[in-house]
């Protein structure tokens, strides 16, 4: 019963992460990362597909479902919003500070904390979920969407491979489903809402934009808030509000490439060979 | 002397050797203790004392089947309880959630990717994918630590000590995704592999067949990897993928066949000791960071030096 569904609110993290087609580069006094040709990380191309899927599974904007774009950070990161509703994001939120330069990940998802409650309802409510992907391809900590899920009290799904939201018609209750796959076992999962979810490249194949979305882009509006907007003290983000903090960064010494040979026929010998002399045997 | 918290979850004999390598840490760093979630056997217990561990919290009851929420909030009131210098979890993604979410509850710094802690609590890391190395320290409460497979050779105290058992009434959890089901995959017998000293990885040059790799792989005693070409084909399982978007490794012996090395490939497995690469192009990235590399056909090489292994041994 399509029309008895009760539309969804869903925010998805999406973020400018410089390309990991190239070599990247920390520096500066806090050790931060060069962001030229930077994208939107690819990791988050899957939330945003997830998000998009289960709101036209409900019947879309029109049916009042919401899948707002959510990014933190400079000038530049705009453009990953842009390219979310480009792919079919209905509204995007950029939070842009002069303050949040180095902010670690407790800092990050403090700020998200508070611009996701403002995305949603002025600062009061909660949406019924928040998408991310499994990583982003920058500070690789996954530590943001675990932290956004004890601020915001959200039960936590982690690294789905598959997601659905499901009605129970019996007391009228929305629950999302989900499967993960660990090394040794696969999982069901089970949580109400509101949840976190975040997803891996497994979930779906996103959308590319087309033309016909670009367009609709362009229409389309991003609200961009400072921290005075969201009620946070500058002191608490950034490098001196962080909770942890880059003494220093070197680049690994690049490795050289080492002894190279064509097989003859007794390569495989020859390996062996090497493996014992390094005593990996 | 102050307390060292290690979180480990399911710690059953023997001892995995990332638990011991997070014992041996932590006794470098203070005393020993065990915040395990759930109640352990005596045996396990001794086996903790081998490694210098005076104190084991575990929950007073069983803790919900739910996702990390319970296992943070047990975790919490393990570190108010013990009151540590610093927490050290493995760097797996279920312990780095629960070190995130201990991290807001305590209002405490959480450092992913360590390879070492100084005596200063100064964490080493690898960052970007393993192409930097930084040094980080936390600023505000207990630090959090989530520390890499592979980053110290464990070692048993010098004297046993006797852990004494401290029961804990867990803080309620808060929201949280219950499982619902559970299946055990067909167990393989070879070692996790992020934890895996020696792993054998296929890509796009096996052209659908991997039992060369997982051959050779099994008489190293070592894990399968696979590029994401080989498990976005369906010619392995996705959790064999080693990279950007999948697991980043360091074991002791990488060793890459039929794969070309792009730059996502080679961010997840950089830090390895040794690398050697097999693939039949002599232009392939890969033998640019190859210590050892052979320009060859993987289905003759690889068999040659899995029978060669064997006869050896033999």
């Amino acid at each position: 019963m399509q029309e008895s569904k009760r539309p969804l609110n869903i925010v998805v993290l999406v973020k400018h992460v410089p390309d990991a087609q190239f070599d990247r580069h920390l520096s500066g006094p806090g050790h931060t990362l060069d962001r030229s040709d930077s994208i939107l990380s690819e990791l988050d191309e899957y939330a945003l597909e997830a998000a998009l899927q289960l709101a036209e599974a409900r019947g879309g904007q029109a049916a009042g479902n919401m899948v707002t774009a959510l990014t933190m950070g400079p000038e530049a990161a705009v453009n990953a919003v842009k390219k979310a509703l480009q792919m079919g994001a209905y509204q995007g939120v950029h939070i842009n500070d002069a303050a949040l330069p180095g902010s670690d990940a407790a800092a990050t998802s403090l700020v998200l904390a508070a611009a996701v409650r403002h995305a949603v309802g002025g600062g009061s409510g909660l949406p019924d979920l928040v998408v991310a992907g499994m990583s982003s391809t920058d500070g690789e900590t996954s530590l943001v969407p675990a932290q956004l899920a004890e601020r915001l009290q959200l039960a936590q799904i982690t690294f789905a491979s598959e997601l659905e939201v499901h009605d129970d018609d019996d007391d009228g209750a929305v629950v999302v489903r989900a499967r993960r796959d660990g090394d040794s076992y696969s999982e069901t999962l089970e949580a109400p809402l509101p949840a976190l979810v975040s997803v891996t490249d497994q979930a779906n194949d996103p959308r590319y934009p087309n033309f016909k979305g670009i367009m609709a882009a362009k229409k389309k509006t991003v609200t961009v808030l400072s921290l005075q907007d969201l009620g946070i003290d500058p002191a608490q983000v950034g490098q001196d509000g962080s909770w942890t903090t880059v003494a220093a960064s070197a680049p690994r010494p690049p490795r050289s490439a080492g002894t190279i040979i064509t097989d003859d026929g007794t390569a495989g010998v020859a390996l062996v060979d090497y493996l014992a002399a390094q005593k990996l045997i | 002397m102050a307390s060292v918290l290690v979180f480990i979850d399911v710690p059953g004999l023997p001892l995995p050797r990332a638990s011991r390598e997070l014992l041996t840490i932590a006794r470098g760093l203070g005393e020993p203790a065990v915040a395990s979630p759930r109640a352990l056997d005596d045996d396990v217990l001794q086996a903790l004392g081998a490694y210098g561990v005076g104190a084991v919290y575990e929950p007073e009851g069983v803790l919900p089947d739910v996702l990390v929420a319970a296992k943070a909030a047990f975790l919490a009131d393990a570190v108010r309880a013990a009151e540590p210098a610093a927490v050290l979890l493995g760097n797996s993604f279920e312990d780095r959630e629960v070190a995130a979410r201990v991290g807001v509850k305590l209002n405490s710094g959480v450092i992913t990717d360590a390879v070492a802690v100084a005596p200063d609590l100064s964490v080493t890391k690898s960052v970007l994918a393993g192409s930097y190395t930084s040094t980080c320290r936390v600023q505000s409460g207990v630090p959090v630590i989530t520390v890499k497979a592979n980053s110290v050779e464990p070692a048993p105290a010098d004297a046993p000590a006797a852990p004494e058992r401290r029961r804990l009434a867990v803080s309620h959890a808060g929201p949280a995704a219950r499982v619902t089901g559970r299946t055990e995959k067909r167990v393989s017998g070879r070692p996790e592999l992020s934890e895996a000293r020696v792993i054998v990885a296929g890509g796009r040059g096996m052209d659908g067949n991997f039992g060369p790799v997982e051959e050779l792989a099994d008489v190293l005693g070592g894990a399968v990897g696979a590029s994401r070409a080989a498990t976005d084909a369906g010619w392995i399982e996705h959790s064999a993928q080693v990279g950007q978007t999948g697991k980043t490794v360091s074991p002791q012996l990488y060793i890459s066949a039929g794969i070309s090395g792009a730059i996502q490939q080679k961010a997840g497995m950089q830090t390895a000791k040794v690398i050697v690469a097999i693939n039949k192009d002599p232009d392939a990235p890969v033998f640019e960071i190859a210590d050892f590399g052979i320009v060859g056909d993987v289905f003759s090489v690889l068999p040659q030096a899995t029978e060669e292994i064997q006869k050896r041994r033999s």
